[in-house]
């Protein structure tokens, strides 16, 4: 599986830095064969020293390419220094197992480093060794370090427990974060999740305070489970996008009375039954 | 725009990158150093390092300030050779951090022999990662101190264009200009420089290789000594251009060595550091003039710093 997610990302780094394919290709074959982590401390510490913070540029064949090498893995966002250090994890071959070498570059990382090693989780060796320092990077106070394990990337969802997936979605909406790009999002809905979120927007509202329209989604498939009915209908007369967000939870719960709110809210409910109107673009929708 | 190339930010509120953000800083060096308590273990002094390229390197960059720092072991934890001896083996891996621009803050403090030893191993991790040197004058017996510092670092072979002596005054300016080092000022109530007195040496020593920062950490000190001696220059007929020099631009030449500090890391940032670490700046923003006057009334009432 990494093999292929190493060619492509090998691949792309070399088609956008030309003139570094050398070093780069000595350096990967030095890490490969000699496995000493003083050589990869170095090339990780020269890596932005020599090439650009630049947004790694990815057509959306690179993207299925992808997504094909690994389900659900999007590289977009990703930094071209920060692909090129993720390649020398995935081309490393040390004494010491993987989760042990990564704790110690966790330990020492400056703030982007952090960012690039959480970003390539899922493609690492024994991922499931990495849980603990996966568990740090969720709890820290650095948003762009816990949304490089939450958004676009697939490790939460091939790997976590239902707590830590359910908090991870709850410590997003309590951060202001998307969740949307969130990879496995409806798939791992799950019941306790469902009431966690109900608890937060009544607590959010009695506060007098708006909650995410987002959130909705991963209440709807359970809406009649957790009674959100009177929560819904409050959401559906909000504004335009908290209406498209409650006519698109009652539509995924599917069930007599959602049906019958949805009555009550005839214009966005058939944005959403003829599909002009989904989670992708709902925050785009300005008038529904 | 103002570099304040001296602030122990660990040390200071949220309330103090607003007013230095509003005041004109863009961007500041956060030199590792003495946090107060000592420290007893090499794990908490690894974390301390941590927290300076991670942590706080986010957090300034939240209100709009480029944070750099100096990663080294201070002359006081020197004196605590298993610690000192632990620390210095993990120095080189954080040495290569992003936006680390010197070794540093390293000197004496009470001129002890363990002090020396340090002192002598960093210069010669400097030389060997071809990075800067900030080094840290005593406070006590002074002048004796900051001549000894240039001293050692010319027998470990640094060319003193990389080294700024940092904490100078009216006794020790006139050696470490005249032998080539970078001059750093900090403008600090009580115990180190007033910014009067810094007025009347730039009238002096016009601006080359002087660098004016604020040293404020977690004793009484003022995190706008940088822009409240801009004004006050200023104001005192001294030229545009040297307050520039001193208050930006000599800071930026000798901490650029490293290669981690340019100009466009807050003019023109990466679009990824947009999106994650830094929250662009009141500059480009188009807003304000970088005024002492804009920044929080509690902060500008008393202009100078004695």
């Amino acid at each position: 599986m990494s093999v292929t997610s190493l060619k492509l990302l090998r691949g792309w780094i070399c088609r956008q830095a030309p003139e570094q394919a050398n070093w780069l290709a000595e350096q990967y074959a030095l890490l490969s064969q000699k496995g000493n982590e003083k050589d990869l401390h170095l090339f990780l510490g020269l890596i932005p020293r020599r090439m650009s913070k630049q947004d790694l540029v990815l057509s959306p064949q690179d993207l299925t390419l992808a997504n094909q090498a690994y389900p659900g893995w999007n590289p977009s966002g990703w930094s071209l220094d920060g692909a090129a250090r993720i390649a020398a994890l995935l081309t490393f071959h040390g004494p010491r197992p993987f989760s042990a070498m990564f704790q110690d570059l966790v330990r020492t990382a400056d703030a982007r480093e952090l960012v690039t090693l959480y970003r390539g989780l899922a493609l690492y060796p024994e991922p499931e060794s990495l849980a603990f320092e996966v568990g740090e990077g969720l709890r820290s106070n650095m948003r762009a370090v816990f949304e490089s394990i939450v958004h676009r990337n697939p490790y939460p969802r091939d790997h976590f427990d239902e707590h830590r997936w359910n908090h991870m979605v709850l410590k997003a909406l309590f951060i202001g974060s998307r969740l949307g790009p969130i990879v496995g999002l409806d798939e791992r809905a799950n019941l306790e999740l469902a009431r966690i979120l109900l608890d937060y927007a009544q607590e959010r509202w009695a506060a007098g305070r708006q909650v995410s329209p987002e959130l909705w989604r991963c209440i709807g498939p359970f809406a009649e489970r957790v009674s959100a009915y009177e929560a819904l209908q409050r959401a559906l007369t909000g504004t335009p996008i908290e209406r498209g967000a409650a006519a698109l939870a009652l539509t995924a719960a599917d069930t007599p009375t959602a049906r019958s709110l949805l009555l009550t809210a005839p214009d966005t409910a058939a944005l959403v039954a003829d599909g002009r109107l989904s989670w992708d673009n709902l925050t785009l929708q300005e008038a529904a | 725009m103002f570099i304040d190339p001296h602030a122990h930010m660990v040390s200071r509120t949220t309330d103090d990158y607003e007013t230095m953000a509003a005041a004109g800083i863009v961007a500041l060096v956060e030199p590792a150093f003495w946090v107060g308590q000592p420290r007893t273990f090499v794990g908490t002094y690894v974390d301390y390092l941590s927290s300076l390229v991670g942590w706080e390197r986010f957090r300034a960059g939240q209100f709009g300030i480029r944070h750099y720092c100096t990663i080294g072991l201070n002359s006081k934890e020197a004196n605590n050779e298993a610690l000192a001896e632990g620390v210095m083996e993990w120095l080189p891996r954080f040495a290569l951090k992003e936006g680390v621009v010197a070794i540093g803050e390293i000197g004496y403090d009470e001129q002890t022999p363990l002090e020396d030893k340090y002192f002598r191993a960093q210069l010669t991790l400097a030389k060997q990662l071809e990075l800067p040197v900030m080094v840290h004058t005593p406070h006590r017996d002074k002048k004796r101190g900051t001549s000894r510092s240039m001293d050692v670092c010319e027998e470990m072979g640094l060319d003193p264009s990389w080294v700024v002596i940092d904490h100078n005054n009216e006794e020790t300016v006139r050696e470490t200009l005249d032998r080539g080092y970078w001059a750093g000022f900090s403008i600090y109530p009580s115990t180190k420089m007033g910014n009067a007195r810094m007025v009347e040496l730039l009238k002096q020593y016009g601006g080359d290789r002087i660098i004016v920062d604020s040293a404020c950490d977690w004793g009484i000190s003022d995190c706008l000594g940088v822009p409240k001696t801009a004004q006050l220059a200023l104001e005192s007929g001294i030229s545009d251009a040297v307050v520039r020099q001193v208050t930006y631009e000599n800071a930026l030449a000798v901490y650029g060595k490293s290669g981690q500090m340019q100009a466009s890391d807050w003019l023109d940032p990466a679009p990824i550091d947009q999106r994650t670490l830094f929250e662009g700046n009141s500059i480009l923003r188009g807003g304000r003039d970088p005024l002492v006057e804009t920044a929080p009334a509690r902060r500008r009432d008393n202009l100078l710093i004695e």
